[in-house]
């Protein structure tokens, strides 16, 4: 055993030294980062972002018609598989403390569990917007190599507006897991109700919206596929519809969001 | 130093904890000392504010926890080493951890070494580690910040016999730097090797704190003679139980000066007189935690 190392090896006791001072954000910041990554499923989970990108370019290369080599086609193919990924980074980035238990550590080395829940939040949105970053980029290497094989000259039709929408809406989409991951906390559990709120609820209010007229003026207020799914449409968005796609974030992001906050505050950390 | 003022924490209609009050001296190790579910996990965790007290207070040297800036660097903390992301390694745990705090990093292979891990342990991943170099990683992550308080539940759970032996010894010098350190255990054994000072919980309430060696001096005298009944008889009439067992030895909680002068003035002779050994500590153990639990079942 290690007797020896014992005696050289400081390991605390009364020692003097400075009182030490309140742990930056930036730094929590930096840890959940880390801890995102430093799994074999985080890190094949990140590694699927840039997988599924250069896959959607490769077949949009191979399987579309000269016309459709577009900048525009290639960031609507790369940007489906991240719709899905992303909430779910964001769902795991809460869950897992709760699920794998780490919590227990994170929560005694951190007491606040607002300010770890706010590392997590913007970790998150790092993630996302870096993926944002990658899809554009692997976007503009597709159109430059596809354009290129196909002997057609490129066509660069996104505008910053429509690429930005599409950031804004895959980063919401994010939040929204996040948020049921905070409310939730549990891996399993906020997966099974993000995949049931994105794949089977549309339908179901769509049908509503069909029979009922009342339901049909009131869905795009209350709606969040309905309502988001406009951001990564073409037009650009009128008054009305930013006020919408405000009333639905409302929802289902910043109520879960706020409600599993008071609830994370009174849960007990087992 | 650890303060706990009056704590009671209430479950729906279960009082776990029930008005505990203790303070855990710094340079000395303190045993939290209670069957399964007496309320020594719960007490621990409201000191680290993972739980909310429903009154009373803890503090260390003087302050909340939760008011510490990095508590990391001034409590090392040990609550289940179990809960961690099985698919880290534990080297990986250490790190965030480290970062976290704010250390340098070769605070993480100081720490690596310093509770006998090897290098090649520390790279594999938590799901393969036995629960004994849980525990030690868990050890490793409670030391890492320099702390000068330890606060440890069943510290000792999965060691092999090698292994107790070394938290003792860790603790001990731990505690002779200065450091406070307050462990928990459900095991007797455990507590009384290392521990200075006993604090016993039952049912959510102290029922025995003290010295080791006072509670020790409580635990009696045993006896064997040809006739304990006279004996018992005696130490009766003083209104002091004695118990004769089924061994025919008898049990009493005088001391064995007194017990001797009583045997001579009765003139009986004496097969064995001493004070009951490290046993005796047993008994008082299951005594006081069988009566609260008892309590507890008729109320």
């Amino acid at each position: 055993m290690s007797t020896a190392v014992l005696a050289d090896t400081s390991i605390g006791g009364a020692s003097t030294r400075t009182l030490p001072s309140r742990i930056p954000l930036s730094r929590l910041v930096r840890v959940e980062l880390r801890k995102m990554f430093d799994t074999r499923s985080g890190f094949w989970l990140m590694a699927s972002i840039v997988i599924t990108s250069l896959l959607a370019t490769t077949a949009l290369i191979l399987i579309g018609e000269d016309s459709d080599l577009t900048f525009d086609n290639f960031a609507a193919s790369i940007g489906a598989p991240m719709t899905i990924i992303l909430p779910i980074v964001g769902i795991l980035a809460v869950t897992s403390e709760w699920t794998q238990r780490s919590g227990l550590t994170t929560f005694t080395l951190v007491p606040h569990r607002g300010r770890v829940l706010g590392a997590k939040l913007l970790a998150a949105l790092v993630v996302g917007v870096g993926s944002m970053g990658v899809a554009l980029v692997v976007g503009t290497v597709g159109t430059v190599i596809g354009s290129a094989v196909a002997g057609v000259d490129p066509v660069w039709d996104g505008s910053v507006g429509e690429t930005s929408r599409i950031v804004l809406g895959s980063v919401l989409g994010m939040t929204l897991g996040f948020a049921l991951g905070v409310l939730i906390r549990s891996s399993s559990g906020a997966i099974v109700a993000y995949f049931v709120y994105t794949l089977a609820l549309p339908p179901l209010l769509g049908l509503l919206a069909a029979y009922q007229e009342w339901f049909a003026d009131l869905q795009p207020w209350v709606d969040y596929q309905y309502t988001a799914s406009n951001l990564f449409a073409d037009p650009a968005l009128t008054g009305e519809q930013w006020q919408q796609v405000a009333s639905v974030v409302g929802i289902w992001v910043v109520l879960p969001l706020l409600v599993g906050l008071v609830l994370v505050r009174r849960s007990e950390v087992k | 130093m650890i303060s706990v003022d009056a704590l009671s924490k209430r479950f729906g209609s279960m009082l776990a904890v029930d008005d505990v009050t203790f303070t855990a001296a710094s340079g000395r190790v303190t045993g939290f000392l209670g069957p399964n579910g007496a309320g020594k996990s719960t007490t621990l965790r409201i000191m680290v504010g993972l739980t909310p007290a429903t009154t009373g207070a803890a503090t260390i040297d003087g302050r909340r926890f939760v008011d510490m800036p990095n508590p990391g660097r001034e409590v090392g903390v040990l609550l289940d080493a179990s809960a961690q992301h099985a698919g880290r390694t534990g080297r990986e745990v250490l790190t965030l951890a480290a970062l976290t705090m704010g250390l340098p990093g070769g605070r993480v292979q100081e720490m690596v070494e310093l509770v006998g891990l090897t290098g090649q342990e520390a790279d594999r991943r938590i799901r393969n580690y036995s629960l004994g170099m849980r525990q030690r990683l868990g050890v490793a992550t409670a030391l890492l910040g320099e702390p000068h308080t330890l606060i440890l539940d069943e510290p000792a759970n999965g060691l092999d016999p090698a292994g107790i032996r070394w938290m003792r010894d860790l603790l001990r010098s731990f505690a002779d730097q200065g450091g406070t350190v307050l462990l928990s255990s459900h095991l007797l054994h455990e507590i009384e090797v290392v521990a200075d000072d006993i604090i016993v919980i039952g049912g959510g309430r102290i029922v025995a704190s003290g010295t080791k060696s006072e509670l020790l001096a409580g635990a009696g005298t045993v006896v064997g003679t040809a006739s304990p009944s006279i004996l018992a008889d005696a130490i009766g009439r003083l209104g002091h139980p004695a118990q004769i067992r089924s061994d025919g030895s008898l049990h009493t909680d005088l001391s064995p000066t007194v017990v001797g002068e009583m045997a001579l003035s009765l003139g009986l002779a004496l097969t064995e007189l001493r004070a009951a050994d490290g046993s005796g500590l047993e008994e008082i153990f299951l005594d006081l935690t069988h009566d609260t639990q008892r309590e507890g079942a008729l109320a």
